[in-house]
């Protein structure tokens, strides 16, 4: 499962520019639209897709991303349902890696082990799971890394020099570099300081480092892409999934256009990157 | 299973991971991991500080009020006709509850830790009002989440905190009950991480709080095993206390682990009944799960989603429970009962009528477990019990509910 990932960043390492990551919620609004906007992902330009696993309490979430949750609980989603998400995609794509997000607590009542067997089996090649830092490491990180999917950390401002060789040491895949202290979907801050810690925690890491949090646009793609191995984005997408839906709250006719064409922008803003970098 | 060998103490706990047992742990994001690591850090040092300890026991005796009577429930006792039953008396102190135990140790430590502002989340509002009473008293400002539905059902205590200085934020997030408030209250910390402490008013949460909340509410149980070895010359044969997120329980039990001779019984919001969604039973009828930075007994689906639950009282109104009771109920040494809404409601009015106390809701969960027990146990034997907090905060709620006009 690492393999599939580690492809993915050096191919784009030779190509000279960051990742594009996309966030989408699984199952929000609905499985099939959800279905429908995964796999429009790679062709808008998206590197890896991040799949959030709903959960009814998502503590380090913004009003953006807690609503999407809300909206694919409210229609059935399950981590069962995330799961297969994930396998009916790899039918048509096994490229493009796969990241699973959220939280511990309905992995926890799924079962770690019968968890990490679906996940591979699903093609699924890492997990992020917030509440879960290195303390907590035997609950699911060391089962992950013994069956080989990537267990990627987040890392953030509160992270200094001391604590990150902890964070670092469990960490595969990539390490994700929350850009602020707080909630998902926050307001961007100045990307010169986000080159400055991207810096640091490559000083202890031979690992990529992508950047996420607060990024909306493809200008913000580009300034943060220029210092980073990748760049998230996550409540933009889902804020975007949201102003398609109609009165009632189903996918509307545009659903998965108006999500296709935020990322094509964003993929610009991605590619123009280096050449930032480069002047 | 293997049997486990009974532990030479019941209240050594928790292990330096923050756990009992399988419960407790640190379960958060990673922004908040250094924070917490500072917090225990801190409480380490401030426990084992003399100067502390002193500030903290002056302010009980002149501010709180404590030690806080052993009441013997004289007329309750004949009515019922059994055990001897006494009120450990914490809705005498300032502000009403017990919470102010706890708010005074954790104000005392974020000024030690040089914050400058105070977040807290409330139910009922008792945790609340405690917190914007010591932020008063220690000139910090102070934000409380609190659900939106606690909003409109405790509002003589919304009104409290608004004139204590406090800010109250509504929560409108699930059914705008403790839950909600307390993941808005760690998002707010999440954000505000230089100069904000997070004041959490029970016995859960990521370590340290569960073992520093007990801590300082164990002041409880170490006064009354104090005063009814005075007062009886012997210890109580059970004790009884309410349990949300269970702090006044613990509070209260934790003294009296090591007495084998003791039972330990926490009264859970039984609701409308075990059968559906309708209660706040989490240990008699939840499973284990991760919520708010720890391990503990929860009402979830069986995707692991939470459930909002119900209860009459806002302060029972809760999915999960602290850690430790958890443990505590896994092991044999406390057991876990429900009491329902109508039960707590009746035992309310028996008290108020009987002894001229009127109780909150919280505590009438407890006394509703002490009526059902007394009339089955010898006049020779002794209940003792924890009345938590003061009613006054639910006459409107419960005159609702009785048809009376206010």
């Amino acid at each position: 499962m690492t393999a599939r990932m580690d492809k993915r960043f050096a191919a784009l390492k030779a190509e000279g520019r960051p990742a594009l990551i996309t966030y989408i919620m699984g199952g929000d609004p609905d499985f099939e639209t959800s279905l429908g906007i995964m796999k429009a992902l790679p062709d808008a330009g998206a590197d890896l897709i991040e799949l959030g696993m709903p959960f009814s309490d998502p503590m380090a979430d913004g009003p953006a991303v807690q609503m999407a949750g809300q909206r694919a609980l409210k229609d059935g989603q399950t981590l069962a349902k995330t799961l297969e998400l994930a396998s009916r995609f790899r039918e048509g794509d096994t490229e493009t890696p796969i990241v699973m997000m959220g939280y511990y607590n309905p992995i926890y009542v799924y079962g770690v082990e019968r968890f990490l067997d679906d996940v591979i089996a699903s093609g699924i090649d890492g997990l992020i799971v917030v509440d879960l830092p290195p303390e907590m490491d035997d609950e699911l990180c060391i089962p992950a890394l013994a069956k080989g999917v990537n267990f990627i950390r987040l890392a953030t401002p509160t992270t200094d020099d001391k604590r990150l060789p902890a964070v670092l040491k469990n960490t595969s895949g990539f390490v994700y570099y929350v850009s602020m202290n707080g909630i998902t979907g926050s307001a961007l801050p100045d990307p010169s300081l986000i080159g400055g810690a991207v810096k640091r925690i490559k000083g202890h890491t031979a690992l990529p480092v992508c950047v996420g949090f607060g990024v909306k646009t493809a200008d913000h793609a580009k300034a943060i892409g220029a210092a980073a191995d990748g760049v998230v984005v996550g409540s933009a997408i889902v804020s975007q999934i949201a102003g398609s839906l109609t009165k009632d709250g189903k996918a509307g006719p545009d659903t998965v256009a108006a999500v296709a064409t935020l990322v094509r922008g964003l993929a610009t803003g991605v590619r123009a990157a280096r050449l930032v970098a480069a002047e | 299973m293997n049997e486990t060998p009974k532990p030479n103490s019941f209240r050594s706990g928790p292990d330096e991971d923050g756990r009992f047992g399988i419960f407790g742990g640190r379960f958060v994001a990673e922004t908040l991991m250094p924070l917490i690591l500072v917090l225990q850090g801190e409480w380490e040092k401030a426990k084992n500080d003399p100067a502390f300890q002193k500030e903290l026991a002056d302010l009980g005796a002149h501010y709180i009020g404590r030690p806080s009577p052993l009441y013997f429930a004289e007329r309750l006792t004949e009515h019922l006709g059994g055990a001897k039953i006494y009120f450990k008396r914490e809705e005498l102190n300032h502000t009403g509850s017990h919470k102010i135990n706890n708010c005074i140790g954790q104000i005392l430590l974020a000024k030690r830790m040089g914050k400058t502002r105070i977040i807290a989340e409330t139910g009922a509002g008792q945790h609340g009002v405690a917190s914007a009473t010591v932020a008063a008293r220690f000139g910090f400002p102070c934000v409380v989440y609190m659900g939106a539905t606690d909003v409109q059902r405790q509002a003589p205590n919304v009104f409290r905190m608004k004139l204590l200085g406090a800010e109250v934020r509504p929560v409108t997030a699930g059914h705008g009950t403790l839950k909600d408030a307390m993941n808005e209250a760690l998002r707010d910390w999440v954000t505000n991480v230089d100069d904000t402490y997070y004041l959490i008013g029970t016995a859960a949460g990521p370590h340290p709080y569960p073992e520093m909340v007990r801590d300082f509410q164990s002041v409880i149980g170490t006064e009354a095993r104090a005063q009814l070895l005075e007062a009886e010359g012997r210890l109580p044969d059970v004790v009884i206390a309410a349990v949300g997120g269970g702090s006044n329980a613990i509070g209260i039990f934790h003294p009296f682990l090591d007495d084998d001779s003791v039972r330990i019984v926490g009264v859970e919001a039984g609701g409308r009944g075990l059968q559906g969604v309708e209660h706040c039973a989490s240990i008699t009828a939840g499973t284990p799960g991760v919520l708010h930075g720890n391990r503990t007994y929860l009402l979830q689906d069986g995707d692991g989603q939470i459930l909002e639950g119900h209860s009459i009282s806002a302060g029972l109104d809760y999915p999960g429970i602290g850690p430790e009771h958890s443990w505590l109920h896994s092991i044999g040494r406390a057991e876990y009962v429900p009491i329902m809404d109508d039960e707590a409601l009746d035992a309310f009015q028996m008290l108020t009528r009987l002894e001229g106390i009127i109780p909150a809701l919280e505590p009438s969960h407890a006394l509703a477990e002490v009526i059902k027990r007394a009339p089955k146990m010898g006049k020779d034997e002794i209940i003792l019990m924890n009345l938590s907090g003061r009613g006054d905060k639910d006459i409107f709620t419960v005159g609702k509910i009785l048809g009376m006009e206010l």
